[in-house]
């Protein structure tokens, strides 16, 4: 065969076929073959692809009682798949024309309550009977064949050529003496790789724009209210509650990092208060009010526990002690809960004197710094 | 290639008889699949329980990825707050995030909804726990040594990549438990030393929650993260077929070859069932089993939280070290580096790390270079075993820390003991676990021995004329001039019991009356030793199996000498 002919017109030299694509055909031709029967074939094939048959456990003989009992097991295994997936329809499709209604209510029918069930129950129990029936299908009808092929190692005949191959395009290229070319190449895949992932850049918030992780939305003169937007007066809790109050500002009841439990200490508590060193006045008369959000990761704390004045993180079980400026008394936790300065106002509802003196939540780096 | 010698009526060699056969070979003639077709029909695959635990977990992802795409014709990834005005009338007025109302929509509005959500999240329960079992399994049996380290590396980031996606996934409805997840996230990022904050303005666009992380978490679940895992599982497939199965040594089985079933049909049949079984036992427990029932928990909101608030499982050993890492902050100059740095960034970030270079450490330590294809019996390789029970005790510690509150409610135990539980168990379990699994393994390689020496205990008892009494052994191989056996130990399990050297021949088939005659069983129980065993002398196993010399065509101007001329059957 040639490649060489460029006159104009020719079909490129003369066309020959090339060897068959895979199979042996020339010691194997078709005449051959067709003296071999099926099973003497699939082992020609599988020994040509390096699999070797070892042993055959024969399938039951057609028409046995073995065979039987397993086509008939097999048989009703995907019959019963069948009328699973029927009665997924019926149930899918049928509640609320012929059946009842499957929408569910408060106080609602039984058959809507066990809508859901119905149809998982119907669909995995046909799935499940779809791969059982598979399963005694492959173990108790089809032969039993143990097979063997081999494995091969890498050949040092395709190490080399290959080498070669790659190591002559690279000789050819000329890079390793081009080195201002090889050079330039690596700057511009740098550079051109900085240029795909800069947009990315747009991704990025400063946060310490405006210092948005060291203020809430407490100001002085800020209300505190419930999450209806009540104020609250003095009178209004009993010795030993604890309700969760937020800012009386737009959003104040959704934001992350405001939300305030409001404490009113039982008599014996405000005797033993010990307040952190330049914070005894937060408080107002026996209330004191702390941040809701744990300085251990962000959870709101919630589990007050009114005797011993605890209060519990639900998430990762940190304690705090509210008579003792709600330091960490156990667990993870390593800051006291933030302790917010409050007053009453001339219409007698609780004010907030100032925004918190320290970051809220979770502690980060720079939060001892910040401006 | 017709020729004459076609008898009547008969179509030529090679040319086919039916219609099926004609349509085959016109495809054949233009894709000329035939061969690699054989050949993957042909591959031969191991037959062994354990190997079918990463199919569990592929088949799984397939029914992610199926129910997963129903899902998202009904889900609504945005923070936009609207009031509820749905089919749950308990919920019906408050104001909620559209993420959540479309969860709300899709589990009481959609037909079928609730049931496709809850198989979704049993699926991906499924998925990950399978993927941890099938892990355990590669490691406690050498299955990741060379040459299969590259598919433990993909391994270890699909295990990776798997607990991101699920925790994207169940943070999506932004309901009160999941937003809580997702506030001890964004301290995570916060207590980065130095990076921190800007990673969370980042990954929140401000401060949270924002009004962005749902839609970029959708985008992460639904794409980013799904096409990985889809590449990492293709090439991890790819490189198990060029690469073929590891087995467990046993008769016949060799470094050379695989022992096994032919892809078609045996196991291709037993895959495809285990296919529908996986299917059928999601979408089973996603009907019968509640899961992740959102509507109890209500909108997220940052002021409210569930006591005994719980994560899928695969995130609690997170939680089980942020709830066991002692109040130790570090404070220099106004900076600090918060003790839930060390707990869900160093802690993970080392226990997965050295999860993936286990490989490399093993090789480094042992020198072994060679490459692997046998398994080994985790009793034979006491120190891996050791290491990994350890490891494993390690993990448990803080998984059960991380359950430690409904753990001390439920058993009435103080919730600060548990924590002291987690704290000193950390510590001192894992080399407990480590001794105790080093003991276990010499025991059980000892007993190993002692049977190949002296034999199976057959329970028959002897008194010699002496009047002593022994205990009957029945020898496994041949028997050396003291009566010890001589048979080396193969790396295969030994067996012990009576039967499973032949003891007694198998039960007669049939539930209420015999469906096959006895003396037919007893014919074939006498046919033993069958199978590997027999063939063994007639058979050449480091030979290319195929057709003996001249099997190939001879390919004109390619080397006939030399390295390997031919070309090898493409797996």
């Amino acid at each position: 065969m040639s490649t060489n002919d460029h006159r104009p017109g020719s079909a490129g030299g003369v066309d020959e076929a090339g060897p068959q694509h895979g199979g042996p055909d020339e010691e194997y031709p078709p005449e051959r073959l067709a003296q071999m029967d099926r099973t003497e074939l699939d082992r020609l094939g599988a020994q040509y692809d390096g699999v070797e048959v070892l042993h055959v456990d024969p399938a039951p003989a057609p028409g046995s009682p073995l065979e039987k009992q397993a086509s008939r097991q097999v048989t009703l295994w995907f019959f019963l798949a069948a009328v699973f997936a029927v009665l997924f329809l019926v149930v899918y499709a049928g509640s609320g024309w012929f059946l009842p209604s499957w929408e569910w209510e408060v106080g609602g029918t039984l058959w809507s309550a066990l809508f859901t069930t119905m149809l998982g129950l119907t669909m995995g129990l046909c799935l499940i009977s779809v791969g059982i029936g598979l399963v005694l299908f492959v173990k108790k009808l089809l032969p039993h064949e143990t097979a063997v092929q081999d494995k091969h190692d890498g050949s040092s005949f395709d190490r080399v050529t290959t080498t070669a191959t790659l190591s002559q395009a690279l000789s050819n290229s000329g890079l390793t003496r081009r080195k201002a070319m090889t050079r330039t190449l690596g700057l511009m895949g740098a550079a051109f790789g900085a240029m795909l992932i800069a947009p990315l850049g747009g991704l990025i918030k400063n946060p310490n724009s405006g210092n948005p992780l060291g203020t809430t939305l407490w100001a002085d003169g800020v209300r505190l209210v419930r999450s209806d937007g009540t104020p609250i007066r003095p009178g209004d809790q009993e010795p030993g509650s604890l309700a969760t109050v937020f800012p009386a500002v737009a959003g104040g009841n959704r934001s992350a990092d405001s939300p305030l439990m409001l404490i009113r200490l039982r008599p014996e508590q405000v005797t033993a208060i010990q307040p952190r060193p330049g914070q005894q006045d937060f408080g107002y008369g026996d209330y004191v009010a702390y941040s809701k959000i744990c300085t251990h990761a962000g959870c709101p704390v919630s589990l007050y526990e009114q005797q011993t004045g605890k209060i519990l993180c639900p998430c990762h079980q940190s304690q705090f002690d509210v008579t003792q400026g709600a330091k960490p008394i156990f667990g993870p936790a390593t800051r006291s809960l933030p302790q917010l300065p409050i007053a009453v106002d001339d219409e007698g509802y609780f004010v907030a004197r100032s925004d918190f003196p320290e970051p809220v939540g979770p502690s980060f780096w720079n939060m001892g710094r910040l401006s | 290639m017709a020729t004459t010698t076609a008898a009547p009526g008969r179509p030529a060699p090679g040319r086919p008889s039916t219609k099926l056969g004609s349509a085959a070979l016109e495809v054949d003639e233009r894709l000329i699949v035939a061969g690699p077709l054989r050949r993957t029909l042909n591959k031969v695959f191991p037959d062994h329980w354990s190997f079918l635990l990463g199919e569990i977990a592929l088949y799984s992802f397939v029914v992610l990825l199926l129910s997963g795409t129903y899902l998202t014709f009904f889900f609504d990834a945005s923070m936009k707050e609207v009031t509820y005005n749905g089919g749950y009338a308990p919920m019906r007025g408050i104001d909620m995030s559209a993420a959540y109302e479309s969860t709300l929509g899709l589990s009481f509005d959609v037909r079928g909804g609730l049931l496709i959500r809850q198989l979704h999240h049993w699926a991906a329960l499924l998925f990950v726990a399978s993927i941890c079992v099938h892990l355990l399994r590669i490691f406690f049996t050498g299955a990741f040594r060379k040459p299969r380290e590259t598919n433990w590396f993909i391994g270890v980031g699909l295990l990776v990549l798997a607990l991101l996606e699920g925790f994207a996934g169940y943070t999506l409805p932004d309901d009160l438990l999941s937003g809580t997840g997702l506030r001890i996230f964004s301290a995570v990022f916060l207590s980065i030393p130095v990076i921190g904050t800007w990673i969370y303005f980042t990954a929140f666009g401000g401060d949270f929650p924002g009004e962005l992380i749902i839609g970029r978490l959708y985008i992460l679940h639904v794409l980013i993260i799904p096409a990985i895992l889809l590449a990492l599982i293709a090439g991890h497939l790819l490189i198990l077929v060029k690469q073929k199965h590891t087995q467990f040594p046993g008769a016949g089985r060799t470094e050379h070859n695989v022992v096994g079933n032919r892809l078609f049909p045996t196991f291709a049949g037993k895959a495809t069932a285990l296919f529908f079984i996986v299917f059928g036992l999601c979408a089973a427990l996603g009907g019968l089993v509640q899961i992740n029932p959102i509507w109890l928990f209500g909108p997220y909101n940052p002021a409210q939280v569930s006591s005994g608030s719980q994560p899928d499982w695969y995130i609690g050993f997170l939680d089980g070290s942020a709830r066991m890492f002692p109040p130790w902050e570090i404070v220099l100059w106004g900076y600090h580096i918060p003790p839930v740095f060390w707990a869900t960034v160093v802690i993970p970030g080392l226990l997965f790390t050295m999860l993936a270079v286990y490989p490399v450490i093993e090789r480094k330590l042992t020198g072994d270079t060679a490459s692997h294809h046998l398994l080994q019996r985790p009793r034979d390789v006491p120190v891996r075993t050791s290491l990994g029970a350890m490891a494993l005790a390690f993990y448990i510690v803080l998984w059960i820390t991380g359950g430690n509150d409904i753990i001390a409610d439920k058993f009435d135990i103080s919730l600060n003991a548990m924590t002291w539980f987690g704290r000193i168990g950390l510590i001192i379990i894992p080399p407990i676990a480590y001794a105790l699994t080093y003991r276990l393994c010499l025991g059980l390689e000892r007993h190993d021995r002692e049977v190949l020496e002296h034999g199976i205990e057959t329970g028959v008892i002897r008194r010699l004329p002496s009047g002593e009494f022994i205990e009957v052994h029945q020898p496994l191989g041949p028997v050396d001039a003291h009566g010890h056996g001589e048979l080396a130990y193969g790396g295969a399990s030994v067996p012990k019991k009576m039967n499973q050297v032949g003891g007694a021949r198998r039960a007669i088939k049939g539930f209420f009356t015999p469906i096959e005659e006895p003396a037919a069983v007893q014919a074939e129980a006498q046919q033993e030793p069958r199978g590997l065993e027999s063939a063994r002398e007639a058979r050449e196993l480091t030979g290319s199996g195929r057709p003996s010399e001249g099997g190939r065509p001879a390919e004109g101007g390619r080397p006939a000498e030399g390295g390997r001329p031919q070309q090898e059957p493409r797996d």
